[in-house]
């Protein structure tokens, strides 16, 4: 076990390094120049555009400008934006934002997902599962902002139950919708896997004779069959928790929560590879640790997988 | 690229009339607002993130202009009616050869830290500004001052590996201080219009703190000398300001506090609004726009403005095929400007007839012939131009919504004149921007003005003198120079704009560019707002707002 995760850790730092380069390249790649754009209808003064040239080492080639951010990344320092604010400042701002967002989404796709799952996998073919199997598939085929906007009209805006945007100090009570339009899609997911995977051990051997020997259904359904089933929705949650942080952009937009998702595209479109490459580190981290997490999660759930 | 400024109207009526002439602070209200409500009332109005630190000569994105444009006040003031420029600040500015001028300012402003307002942060600011190490973006705006060339330097092979050489000196010789609330400026030549830009941003005074310390941390928490002070900026959030109690300037704001909500979508600042969760919001979005949504959702909430700015489609005349005024004038009158204000923008945007916008003082308006829309003089136009050989591509930013007119404008061109026309984007503004800077447009593309300070000046030095700073497409016609030349250095405003007036007769013979449409405004408020008045340039005024 503890070699395994040495193992695991230390393959994070090949894949760290060629994340982060690749990103930075590609951001390098985009067309156009930052500060053509940065005055308007008019030229920037040259004076200006050549101090920020030099402070960025911007006429660098693309490896020397990694080599650079690099150096001072290993130092703890993310370094500025074109503007001047420092990049730690806005990840230690808008991560913790997109963080909360992102696990009362998963939170909320996990219960409703999977009871949803659960007793539609019991219950097969019967009322709930079909009504169940229709409204995951209409959450499926909406696309997030139609979501967003329908509920943020409804009860923002028409009902007043809600404020439509979610203010500065996010609270849970407003981080509900927004949590469930961002995880909706995943949700519906969730169900459908659940449900195929109960209702294929529901037939297996080890079921049957749980039920066989008397064992009250609350104990069948709670430890031999969630548990065996849990594998494959454990996998599903558990990448999915990166993918809701980066994918939060069209959520984060029209609930107005100050996340990376919009961090991100405005500095792509300014082609500010080192606010781009930041924010996408922690990424990067997000997403290998939680694949980490979930391997290990498979051993607990299921006591034939080990690791050496 | 973005205009200053607050100040509220003659026009403004009633009590708020009675409030500057008497010049008290607090105001017994009208129109059904409530003095109470309004004395310690909080609104909560829209912005977006500022890009850079609040410095007022490093500011050149409206984001934080408007915040700068609140929080400090200049020597002079444009009226909300679009009137011509008046003493804010200034207690005199004299000239006799509009070459030398004597300015003095009030006695007893003070900057929001509780230092008063001298002659010397006015110096000390625009030095700092204009002395290229510093490399402000707004240093430009001092080039007509003497000694300006001393404290600039040029990079002498532009982006390549070679340092641009320090400057010879790090303060221009036209500025002296003559004491605490008298300063001179000299300008290097006559400049009739001068005394009007100082109400722009970049010539606003800075606390003597400044020079303290460093330009970003001053930025992060910036001390001006307007009606409202700085209270706080949390990124992407919020920036909080509140009542300067020791203002003792004409557009003291009678409300308390001011949150100015940071959004990333309009959408969402829109559906806030309907929420009463925002007050004022400058700019309803396209969404709302469409089949006049807006005014079903806000009633008489909804406000409609004209502002002073023009979109024109340009041309490249460094491209030989563009260089017939022949052939851009037919272009020019092919285009049924009405079909598509109505069309498009559902009437929000007025048809352009006047090359400078007619909002701004010393603009003549409807001088332009060639924005009448007639197709069969166009296409005997296009005849004697000899035609158009291949595709005529008419280029836009696509990150912005300008496909729809766009396409509109290659259309008119292709049905009225048989032109293969069409119309194509270009992914961001940034790349649109560099391709124009490096002059390799192969087709005319969108442009908009949107004038730095209002005078007509602002119309034709920049955009249609050989060298002015937006002048794209390289227009280069001697008499225009000339005319305008003249016009700069005028001895007084009448003659500078009626000469401006001539240069841009000369200007609609050979159609430049082709003025498209005025752009408008529709604003809306939220039920607590009783009163409020929009500036010279649709930006909320700030002292005008009553609960």
């Amino acid at each position: 076990m503890g070699r395994y995760l040495v193992r695991r850790l230390l393959q994070l730092v090949p894949v760290f390094i060629g994340t982060t380069f690749l990103i930075y390249w590609l951001v390098w790649a985009v067309p156009g120049d930052p500060f053509a754009g940065k005055c308007g209808e008019r030229r920037c003064p040259p004076e200006y555009v050549a101090a920020l040239t030099e402070k960025y080492h911007l006429n660098e080639n693309v490896f020397v400008q990694y080599t650079i951010y690099m150096k001072s990344l290993l130092q703890g320092d993310f370094g500025t934006t074109y503007s001047g604010r420092s990049i730690n400042d806005i990840i230690a701002t808008a991560y913790p934002n997109t963080l909360k967002l992102a696990v009362v989404a998963l939170a909320i796709e996990a219960i409703i997902g999977l009871t949803a799952g659960v007793l539609t996998g019991l219950r097969r073919n019967g009322f709930l599962d079909n009504l169940v199997l229709v409204s995951s598939l209409f959450l499926i085929a909406l696309p997030v902002f139609v979501v967003g906007f329908v509920l943020q009209w409804t009860f923002g805006v028409q009902w007043k139950i809600v404020t439509p945007t979610v203010s500065s100090e996010m609270p849970f009570s407003e981080l509900l919708i927004p949590g469930f339009v961002l995880g909706s899609a995943s949700m519906a997911y969730i169900a459908r896997v659940s449900r195929t995977s109960i209702a294929e051990n529901r037939r297996a051997d080890y079921v049957r004779t749980a039920i066989a020997k008397g064992l009250p259904m609350r104990r069948v359904v709670g430890v031999h069959l969630l548990r065996n089933s849990l594998i494959p929705v454990v996998t599903l949650l558990g990448t999915d928790l990166g993918a809701l942080m980066g994918g939060a952009i069209v959520t984060e937009g029209i609930f107005g929560i100050n996340g990376i998702g919009r961090q991100v595209y405005r500095s792509i479109v300014t082609k500010e590879s080192a606010t781009v490459v930041s924010i996408v580190v922690v990424l990067v981290l997000v997403y290998l640790l939680m694949n980490l997490l979930v391997d290990l999660l498979y051993a607990a759930l299921d006591p034939r997988i080990r690791y050496e | 690229m973005r205009v200053s400024k607050r100040a509220s109207g003659a026009l403004a009526v009633g009590a708020a009339f009675a409030l500057v002439a008497s010049g008290c602070s607090n105001s017994d209200g009208g129109n059904g607002s409530d003095a109470g409500a309004t004395k310690d009332g909080a609104i909560t109005i829209h912005g977006v993130q500022p890009e850079n630190p609040l410095v007022p000569a490093n500011t050149t994105e409206t984001g934080g202009g408007k915040i700068i444009d609140d929080m400090w006040t200049g020597l002079v003031e444009y009226p909300n009616d679009g009137g011509a420029p008046r003493n804010a600040l200034a207690e005199s500015i004299e000239t006799k050869d509009s070459k030398v001028f004597t300015i003095k300012i009030k006695k007893g402003t003070k900057f929001h830290d509780g230092t008063e307002v001298k002659a010397k942060n006015f110096v000390d600011a625009w030095n700092w500004a204009a002395y290229t190490p510093n490399g402000a973006a707004n240093g430009s705006f001092f080039s007509d001052i003497a000694g300006f060339d001393q404290v600039t330097s040029v990079d002498p092979d532009e982006d390549g590996p070679q340092k641009a050489p320090k400057p010879a000196a790090d303060k221009m010789s036209g500025l002296k201080v003559v004491d605490e609330q008298t300063f001179e400026v000299t300008l290097s030549a006559p400049t009739a219009v001068f005394p009007t830009k100082l109400g722009y941003s970049a010539f606003m005074p800075l606390p003597d703190v400044f020079f303290t310390q460093k330009p970003e941390a001053f930025g992060k928490n910036p001390i001006g000398n307007g009606p409202v002070k700085f209270v706080s900026w949390e990124d992407n959030v919020a920036i909080k300001l509140t009542r300067f109690d020791d203002y003792n300037l004409r557009d003291k704001v009678k409300v308390k506090d001011v949150t100015v909500k940071l959004y990333q979508s309009e959408d969402a600042a829109y559906a806030d609004l309907l929420g009463n969760n925002l007050d004022f919001m400058e700019t309803i979005p396209t969404s709302a726009l469409a089949g006049e949504k807006y005014k079903t959702d806000l009633g008489d909430r909804a406000k409609s403005t004209v502002t002073p700015t023009t979109a024109f489609i340009a041309f490249p005349i460094y491209d030989k095929r563009f260089a017939n005024p022949k052939l851009r004038r037919a272009v020019s009158m092919s285009i049924d400007r009405q079909a598509i204000s109505d069309k498009i923008f559902f009437g929000t945007r007025k048809p352009a007839d006047s090359w400078a916008n007619p909002l701004t003082p010393g603009a003549p308006a409807g001088n332009c012939t060639a924005c009448k829309f007639d197709a069969t003089q166009a296409k005997a136009l296009l005849q004697e131009a000899g035609g158009f050989q291949g595709e005529m591509v008419f280029y836009y930013n696509a990150d912005s919504s300008h496909k729809d007119w766009m396409e509109a404008v290659a259309q008119q061109v292709k049905t009225n004149l048989g032109i293969n026309a069409r119309a194509e984007g270009i992914p961001t503004f940034a790349v649109f921007r560099q391709n124009i800077n490096a002059h390799k447009m192969t087709g005319p593309y969108r442009a908009a003005w949107q004038q730095d300070y209002p005078d007509v000046e602002n119309w034709v030095n920049p955009l249609y003198v050989k060298g002015g700073s937006s002048n794209d497409g390289l227009y280069s016609n001697p008499e225009v120079d000339a005319l305008a030349k003249a016009a700069s250095g005028a001895e007084n405003l009448e003659a500078s704009h009626q000469k401006f007036g001539e240069a841009l007769q000369k200007v609609d013979a050979d159609v430049p560019t082709i003025p498209v449409y005025f752009y408008g405004q529709q604003s809306g408020h939220s039920e607590k707002i009783k009163k409020l008045e929009l500036n010279n340039v649709g930006e909320l005024d700030l002292s005008s707002v009553e609960l």
